[in-house]
């Protein structure tokens, strides 16, 4: 398969990704869809990396894994620390940093 | 050290003794402050002295001597240089001044002892004693009109010196007000004068005047009239004086050195100083001449009616700068600086012996409940009638000698001058009645309660401290004359000045003694030269004449107040009784306040008012306030409403400034 | 052989993204976002990076998906539908998206690169494996290397401050009731809307600053 294709399912993913990001209302799955963008992400890379033909892309991608990863660790405390305190964990009534 | 070094250093001292008292005035403590202000004076004196030597060894032609530390501006063709003066007529000036400060600082080192501000109070005495030596010692216009608003500045902060008192802030900001509008006319004489010739020090002046206006030409008319309006509201008279009496508001002191010795007598160095071109504009030194005659008159009787103390000596103040500025208005230097030098020593002698009185009074200024201090304060009593007696013209005191010297000199001229001799002598019976009227009512007769106490040995001491002018309650935290009071007999500091000025004043007349010496009109020679008025010979015969009229003259003024006021007490009711129109008139002093207020005051303050309710309210906070404010509000909240606190919101934003960067980019490559 | 493992994986990446947006449980969805993640892998191995395609399965769905899965068992949260609740985001989202989705391919696929149409550059067989991911780290991506470690310490601790239990609620207490739930900013501290006038201040009318 030529490069294309690979880029075309990244693509594929990333607009499934933010559609997820604009539409969902609870915190979770909002994560879960940028974890389905960082990953768009990474297919795309690897895929470059294999048509240049050196590791860099790949690199790349490690390193996006890792701050996923960390991304990952302060969100969901974050959401652990909001259902602690008992407020709903819904995008749309956690609104008090309005102007 | 040469002249102009000493000349220097007659500034130096009392602004080094200002600053240093005014960066010092947490850590000065007791009377070091006093110590301090005083030598600096003292030093300022000296140097003076010094000055006067150096100056009389120089030949006669050359006492004129300009020195100047820096160019302070030199644009616009004017050069302006940071210089002073120093010829006869200044040194004088120096003399007095210095003097007179140095004897009323050692007073108020015992007087102010235990005021809350007592080290303000030499800082500023010593700021004013700076500007007003600076103001005499200016070699050119602008350092004049410098040393002019400096002593404005200087009078207003000791007028409210006890700033906790409506009466006396208020007293001080009119005065202040009443000088700036004199510094206006000083600065636009002296804008009427650098248009005409071009130069700014006053010898260049002087130089090119007679060359630039004719006689009587009305630029230069215009010119010295304006610096007339300066003179006029500096030196109190009619009709820029209603300053002075509510001056008094002050502590004696400033009384004493300001609006008695030196700061009103500005006016009449001023015109003395700018002789050469008052006389090119002699319509000027006629409305002069007029003006101080003028005052002379409403002054003295205005002082007869008034029942303050130190509104009479104040009074009295003004009716004899009225003299002093007749006399250099009409030419009669001599006599007029003469005048001022023993004005200068009398007057601030009664205002110290006032001092003592009002201490023992507990403040309170009212003659009508004084009486009776002859007896417990011999001393004081004694200043009084030294002082009055000079005052009121009595031979051998020097008061006689000057006035008499004044009012030869307009009668020698003649013409229309014999109105205005006619004018001093009349001046003169009044001055002699109200003089020992005030002598009289406070030292003679029945002695009032504090008398009574003194006579046991205390002082008074009222209840509760009121201000003495409209009864109010005082705050006696801050800004308040201390609740100990002095009276000259017990203090040393307060005689000694007292008894120096008393001496002065008896014996100073032998300066000028007609006919035996003539001193100070061969000392002023060097500046008055060319004047034609000046050194024109005596008739002798008008002169034994007008000494004695002027003595008779004195002596039956006292006499009319001591049975007015002493051998049959009811008189003075009566006399209000019959002659009730002009006593109203003279008690409500010519209703000059009321005048002014209705031309002046009232109109101002309508178009403030005009203008803060109309002009500022709807057109500066309306339109031109409002406008930008409710277009950064609107549109700030335009900007707010995009921070709704959604995230959803936040996250379309990010999608679609993404793909609008991608798009961007795809169209570039 | 290669086209056929493609297309499944493909599909089944696709599969489970969009089961990730359309499932209403959570705990399903994360589910699904495995799956994706293991074909994820695959795709990952065909395009010859191994070592990648191992830490994908270990470190992402081994680890990170655990984490998911825990928090989901605690928190759960509701499940709803896959429109979205506010008007104007229902009408534009498939707009934005749909916008995103044809620039990008546009992007990709449409730009003067050559190289996309082909199969990739040639490759020695050592591209891709640990060996060379190693080097690459040690040598020339030493400093992006360290910086991330650097990153996953701050957030580990910050993961612990996080979860730090302060004085005040816990889980046994009873819920906020609504007007702290709504929490906001108490009056006269100062928000925007306060100082712009939108809000009133200490319980004044709008306007009265």
């Amino acid at each position: 398969m030529n490069i294309g294709w690979y880029l075309a399912v990244s693509t594929i993913i990333f607009a499934i990704g933010a559609a997820g990001v604009l539409t969902k209302r609870n915190a979770l799955v909002i994560l879960l869809c940028l974890e389905l963008m960082l990953n768009a992400g990474n297919l795309a890379l690897v895929a470059f990396s294999r048509m240049w033909g050196n590791g860099d892309g790949q690199i790349f991608a490690i390193i996006v894994m890792v701050v996923a990863a960390c991304e990952v660790t302060v969100g969901l405390g974050l959401i652990v620390a909001i259902h602690r305190r008992g407020l709903a964990v819904d995008a749309d009534e956690l609104s008090e940093l309005r102007g | 050290m040469s002249l102009t070094t000493y000349g220097w250093l007659v500034i130096a001292f009392p602004l080094a003794g200002s600053i240093i008292l005014g960066l010092g005035h947490k850590v000065l403590k007791g009377k070091t402050a006093g110590a301090i202000g005083s030598s600096a004076i003292l030093l300022s004196f000296l140097s003076g002295l010094g000055a006067l030597r150096s100056l009389q060894s120089r030949p006669e032609g050359s006492r004129q001597v300009v020195s100047s530390l820096w160019t302070y501006a030199h644009t616009g063709g004017l050069d302006v240089q940071f210089s002073i003066l120093v010829d006869p007529l200044s040194l004088l000036m120096v003399l007095v001044v210095a003097g007179v400060s140095t004897l009323i600082h050692l007073y108020s080192v015992a007087y102010m002892a235990s005021d809350e501000g007592y080290v303000r109070f030499f800082a500023y005495l010593n700021f004013f004693v700076f500007s007003m030596l600076m103001l005499v010692l200016a070699g050119n216009l602008i350092l004049l009109a410098v040393g002019w608003g400096l002593v404005g500045a200087a009078s207003y902060l000791l007028i409210s010196f006890w700033y906790r008192r409506n009466t006396a802030t208020k007293a001080g900001i009119k005065a202040f007000v009443i000088n700036v509008v004199g510094d206006v006319g000083i600065v636009l004489g002296a804008i009427v004068i650098i248009q005409g010739t071009g130069a700014v020090d006053l010898l260049t002046v002087f130089a090119k005047a007679p060359h630039v206006w004719h006689t009587n030409d009305p630029q230069i008319v215009v010119g010295c009239l304006l610096l007339m309006v300066g003179a006029f509201a500096k030196s109190a008279q009619v009709p820029f004086h209603t300053w002075l009496p509510d001056a008094m508001e002050g502590p004696t002191p400033v009384s004493a050195l300001i609006h008695a010795a030196t700061m009103v007598t500005a006016g009449v160095y001023l015109i003395a100083r700018m002789h050469p071109l008052f006389q090119i504009a002699t319509t000027a030194s006629d409305v002069g001449a007029i003006g101080g005659a003028v005052t002379l008159l409403v002054a003295a009787t205005i002082g007869l009616v008034v029942t303050d103390l130190k509104r009479v000596i104040a009074y009295s103040t003004m009716s004899q700068i009225g003299y002093m500025i007749m006399a250099v208005s009409a030419g009669v230097y001599g006599a007029g600086l003469f005048h001022l030098m023993t004005h200068a020593f009398f007057k601030a002698l009664l205002f110290m012996a006032a001092g003592s009185v009002i201490g023992a009074m507990a403040g309170e200024q009212n003659l009508d409940r004084m009486g009776g201090f002859r007896k417990v304060m011999p001393i004081t009593y004694g200043c009084f009638i030294v002082g009055g007696l000079a005052l009121s013209g009595i031979p051998p005191f020097s008061g006689f000698f000057s006035k008499d010297d004044i009012l030869l000199g307009l009668g020698t001229q003649g013409g229309w001058y014999w109105a205005l001799y006619v004018a001093g002598y009349v001046g003169a019976l009044m001055t002699a009645i109200y003089t020992f009227r005030m002598i009289f009512r406070a030292f003679h007769g029945e002695p009032c309660e504090e008398a009574k106490s003194l006579a046991d040995g205390r002082l008074f001491h009222a209840a509760e401290h009121r201000n003495p002018g409209d009864g109010t309650l005082e705050d006696t935290g801050v800004g308040y004359p201390g609740a100990k009071h002095h009276i000259a007999e017990r203090s040393p500091s307060m005689s000694i000045s007292m008894g120096v000025l008393a001496i002065l004043a008896t014996i100073g007349g032998v300066i000028q003694l007609p006919k035996v010496t003539n001193t100070l009109d061969h000392f002023l020679d060097p500046t008055f030269r060319d004047s034609p008025k000046f050194g024109i010979p005596i008739d002798y015969n008008l002169m034994a004449i007008g000494m004695v009229i002027g003595a008779v003259l004195g002596l039956l003024g006292i006499y009319m107040a001591w049975v007015i006021w002493v051998k049959k007490p009811g008189t003075s009711a009566r006399i209000q009784a019959r002659f009730a129109l002009p006593y109203k008139l003279f008690s409500n002093k010519w209703y000059f306040d009321e005048i002014i207020a209705f031309l002046i005051v009232r109109p101002f303050a309508a178009t403030g008012r005009f203008f803060q309710r109309t002009v500022e309210r709807v057109v500066v906070d309306g339109a031109i306030t409002a406008g930008p404010v409710s277009i950064a509000r609107a549109s700030s909240a335009a900007v707010r409403s995009w921070q709704s606190g959604m995230l959803r919101a936040y996250a379309a934003a990010v999608i679609v400034g993404a793909a609008l960067v991608v798009l961007y980019l795809m169209l570039q490559a | 052989m290669a086209p056929l493992i493609f297309f499944i994986a493909s599909i089944g990446a696709i599969a489970g993204a969009i089961g990730v947006i359309a499932l209403r449980n959570p705990f399903y969805g994360v589910l699904s976002l495995v799956g994706h993640l293991l074909c994820l892998a695959a795709l990952f191995l065909l395009l010859h990076a191994e070592f990648l395609a191992a830490a994908q399965v270990i470190v992402y769905a081994g680890g990170v998906m655990v984490l998911y899965v825990f928090v989901v068992a605690y928190v759960g949260g509701s499940g709803e539908s896959l429109g979205a609740s506010h008007g104007w985001l229902r009408v534009l989202t498939p707009v934005f998206v749909g916008v995103l989705l044809i620039e990008l391919m546009v992007a990709t696929l449409g730009s003067g690169l050559k190289a996309v149409g082909t199969e990739g550059a040639d490759i020695q067989a050592s591209f891709g494996s640990p060996a060379e991911i190693g080097e690459l780290l040690l040598t020339r991506f030493l400093f992006p290397f360290e910086v991330a470690s650097l990153l996953l310490l701050v957030a580990a601790i910050g993961a612990v401050g996080l979860a730090r239990r302060r004085s005040g609620f816990t889980v046994g207490d009873a819920p906020l009731d609504a007007a702290a739930r709504s929490a906001s900013p108490p009056k006269g501290s100062g928000t925007m809307a306060e100082a712009a006038g939108d809000r009133p201040v200490f319980g004044g009318k709008v306007g009265d600053q």
